[in-house]
């Protein structure tokens, strides 16, 4: 099946002239609008990814149908990352129950004002929300895992928070693009030893939506659909205490279903460009390692030769990842997904990977889960 | 398209279930439904998870935090959310999951507990409702219920009796349901009528209580039935989903078009043009006794205002012409939200594999639906099962 259409909000650290509905509505417009498709008429089924607790709603659902066109229509919520949900349309058109399925997911945290309350309150209750702290402490901690596992170093972390948020600069969606140096980054105050304040992706509002089709549709929709070539999704062990610290098992194990699904035998030969999870700026190297789009081992001297930059031998992150554009929590996979459906269209701006023909993204559904989805995404063939 | 079964269910005790976390009573369950179909977590491609609010559990992400719970540790694991629909929508989910083609055994996991949401559950039912304009009238669950139960009884000059009769048939039915929180063999009408005044007219025997529990069922491709050799696998014929616009304010709450849409989508697939006729048995949602009625002509399984005669001339027994809500439903087994799966597609794959003991119907069924109702009174999720 093949993505016919994208809707992104740009991201602001804060839309307070938006409620939830409004920032939703114009995301679904504009997706609609640019999959020249009609809601009410077209679209087989919606689905919104969505948690509660970021929502401050004792049941989100209820308040999804109306701004996205999904009254009296089969519409869902996925409680997940926008991949999962990107994951669960394809299979829904895959099992022949839709042709178009709209997939929807946003972020309206600025609304929140618990949010370091909210995160601790997905912590184990009985052993781990007692302990207290900032919930990021689990980020230091396995920062600090990863970092002793790996020849990545801090200085190497503080390099990806400068290529992103400077990658950032020139995709008119991000909120946070700046023109920051790893001494910059280094020396900025500590969350959780390794973690300082700018390994952290801020917070951003937006709203993004995605249009799925069967193929045929697809093809009478779009002279060139980016094709979903595979999708994959996972989760390790949800306690801290017997999860995998060193390596991203989640991710390693959900790229592995896309990629047997693309039929992708040596990843770092065949994807052109990838977006990958960079809540933090250590996640970047780890999920590129999981994903295999880096060797372990190899990843420091990589980060170093500027293999990943705009320009470099895969670029990662063009968009400027959530570093860069903002943590959007849900929304986050699901926007690096519309990224690099605009890197294979080549509308990707000034942030184009010239010739990307194969794309990947990928995503963590963030502190202090261990969950994630990839999607391999194409064009041609 | 390929062919979807159940191949095993299970589910647990239905009560205040104070000894074990959310993520033990999935384990429970899980493991039931394992062994009633004989396989190991091992065998399991995927798992999809089903648990109505979070703030029940008191746990942010609660999918994620039961996930090893449900054996999905290193499997692709999904928790998907319907309100009070995800009972009937999360079994849905799993038929897709392996209809399309990418997993051969799923598990689906579907567990809710309301007890450690102090004082009542009921005050997580305060953060459901649009900020601005519904919640300063610190409206609640009883209330707007009662409200969309007199639309119904007064378009359909419905006389309270007969809403309170199905209340009587389910708690009866509920008497050979080994999970049962509230069956009680002798229950009559008069003591329905004569339980405690909530919010007129909806009276405290009239609403099924809030409960502690989990169920999950194992579903499986066709390739993989033949495999394992699986005696009675009962498969999914149709599935429907269908959402209603927010502002419930807005609708005339007497006939649930969006349950009728989604009835229509599921009739559709499982080719059902006559569905009365058509149909063996049901298992609508009664999580209020007037919600049965709603949702028998919703489903279209008879005219509207007709279920509340249907229901009076005894149609609507096990023994009789249409068995409604054998399992003794949510008002006599008890109504742990989306663990109410148990209790609705869990019934109709007991009932359809001749394997539900005392609340077996007597006489010989293929073709039993069943639906789950949330959100705002504006969502509804069917399946159409055959033997």
């Amino acid at each position: 099946m093949g993505i016919v259409g994208i809707g992104i909000v740009p991201f602001r650290p804060m839309t307070p002239e938006y409620s939830w509905k409004e920032i939703m509505y114009e995301a679904a417009s504009r997706a609609y609008e640019d999959a020249g498709v009609d809601p009410r008429a077209d679209v087989g089924s919606f689905i919104t990814c969505a948690e509660d607790y970021w929502e401050g709603f004792g049941i989100f659902d209820e308040f999804t149908p109306d701004q996205i066109g999904a009254v009296l229509r089969p519409a869902c919520t996925v409680t997940g990352d926008g991949i999962q949900g990107l994951a669960q349309g394809v299979l829904q058109i895959q099992a022949g129950l839709a042709d178009i399925v709209a997939v929807e997911a946003h972020s309206k945290i600025s609304d929140l004002l618990t949010y370091e309350g909210v995160v601790r309150h997905a912590l184990d209750p009985i052993w781990n929300k007692p302990l207290g702290g900032h919930p990021y402490y689990v980020a230091g901690l396995e920062m600090a895992a990863y970092l002793r596992a790996s020849r990545v170093t801090e200085t190497d972390c503080a390099s990806v928070v400068a290529k992103n948020r400077r990658n950032a600069l020139t995709n008119d969606r991000a909120a946070y693009g700046a023109r920051i140096e790893a001494d910059d980054v280094l020396a900025s105050p500590p969350i959780s030893t390794p973690l300082k304040s700018l390994d952290v992706a801020p917070l951003a509002d937006t709203a993004v939506v995605l249009v799925l089709a069967a193929d045929a549709r697809a093809r009478k929709l779009s002279s060139e659909p980016v094709w979903v070539r595979g999708v994959g999704w996972t989760s390790d062990s949800p306690w801290l205490e017997t999860r995998s610290w060193r390596t991203a098992q989640y991710a390693q194990d959900a790229a592995a279903i896309a990629y047997r699904m693309a039929k992708v035998r040596n990843p770092r030969q065949e994807v052109d460009v990838a977006e990958v999870d960079d809540k933090f700026s250590y996640k970047e190297p780890q999920h590129l390692e999981a994903v295999g789009l880096a060797k372990k081992g190899d990843t420091a001297k990589a980060i170093r030769r500027g293999d990943f930059g705009l320009g470099g031998k895969l670029p990662v992150n063009p968009s400027g990842g959530s570093l860069g554009c903002g943590n959007v929590i849900e929304a986050s996979g699901l926007h690096r997904a519309a990224e690099v459906v605009l890197q294979l269209r080549g509308q990707a701006g000034r942030n184009q990977v010239d010739g990307a023909r194969v794309g990947l993204a990928a995503s963590w559904r963030g502190v202090p889960t261990a969950t994630g989805a990839v999607a391999v995404l194409g064009v041609g063939r | 398209m390929r062919k979807v079964a159940c191949i095993g269910a299970g589910m647990t005790l239905f009560r205040r279930r104070l000894q074990e976390t959310p993520k033990e009573l999935c384990w429970e369950a899980s493991r039931m439904a394992l062994d009633a179909a004989g396989l190991t977590i091992d065998d399991i491609d995927a798992v999809v998870f089903g648990s109505a609010p979070d703030a029940f559990d008191g746990i942010h992400m609660k999918g994620e935090n039961v996930l090893d719970g449900c054996g999905g540790r290193r499997k692709p694991y999904v928790r998907v959310f319907t309100g009070g629909g995800t009972g009937v929508f999360s079994p849905i989910a799993a038929y897709w999951h392996v209809a399309s083609g990418m997993f051969d055994c799923v598990l689906v996991v579907n567990e809710e507990k309301m007890s450690s949401c102090q004082p009542h559950a009921q005050s997580v039912f305060g953060h459901i409702w649009d900020p601005i304009l519904d919640r300063p009238l610190k409206p609640n669950l009883v209330w707007i219920f009662a409200m969309e139960m007199n639309r119904y009884m007064t378009v359909h000059k419905v006389r309270y009796e007969d809403v309170a009769a199905v209340a009587v048939k389910n708690k009866r039915n509920a008497v050979g349901h080994p999970c049962a929180q509230l069956a009680d063999p002798n229950i009559t009408v008069e003591d329905v009528m004569n339980s405690e005044m909530m919010a007129w007219p909806v009276r405290r025997l009239d609403i099924s209580p809030p409960s502690d529990g989990a169920s999950a069922l194992v579903i499986a491709s066709e390739d993989f039935v033949k495999k394992h050799k699986v005696e009675s696998p009962v498969w999914f014929s149709g599935v429907g989903w269908n959402i209603d616009t927010t502002w419930w304010t807005d609708r005339d709450l007497y006939f649930p078009e969006y349950l009728a849409n989604a009835a229509r989508m599921a009739y559709k697939q499982a080719r059902i043009d006559r569905p009365r006729k058509q149909i063996d048995f049901a298992e609508p949602y009664d999580p209020f006794d007037y919600k049965e009625l709603h949702h028998m002509e919703g489903l279209l399984l008879c005219g509207k205002g007709e279920a509340p005669t249907l229901t009076r001339e005894g149609v609507t027994q096990r023994d009789g012409d249409l068995p409604t809500c054998p399992s003794g439903g949510l008002l006599g087994v008890g109504n742990p939200i989306a663990a109410t799966m148990g209790i609705k597609v869990g019934e109709l794959y007991w009932q359809l594999s001749g394997q539900a003991g005392k609340r077996q119907i007597p006489r010989e069924i293929r073709t039993g639906v069943t639906n789950a109702w949330g959100d705002l009174m504006q969502f509804s999720s069917v399946v159409v099962m055959r033997a």
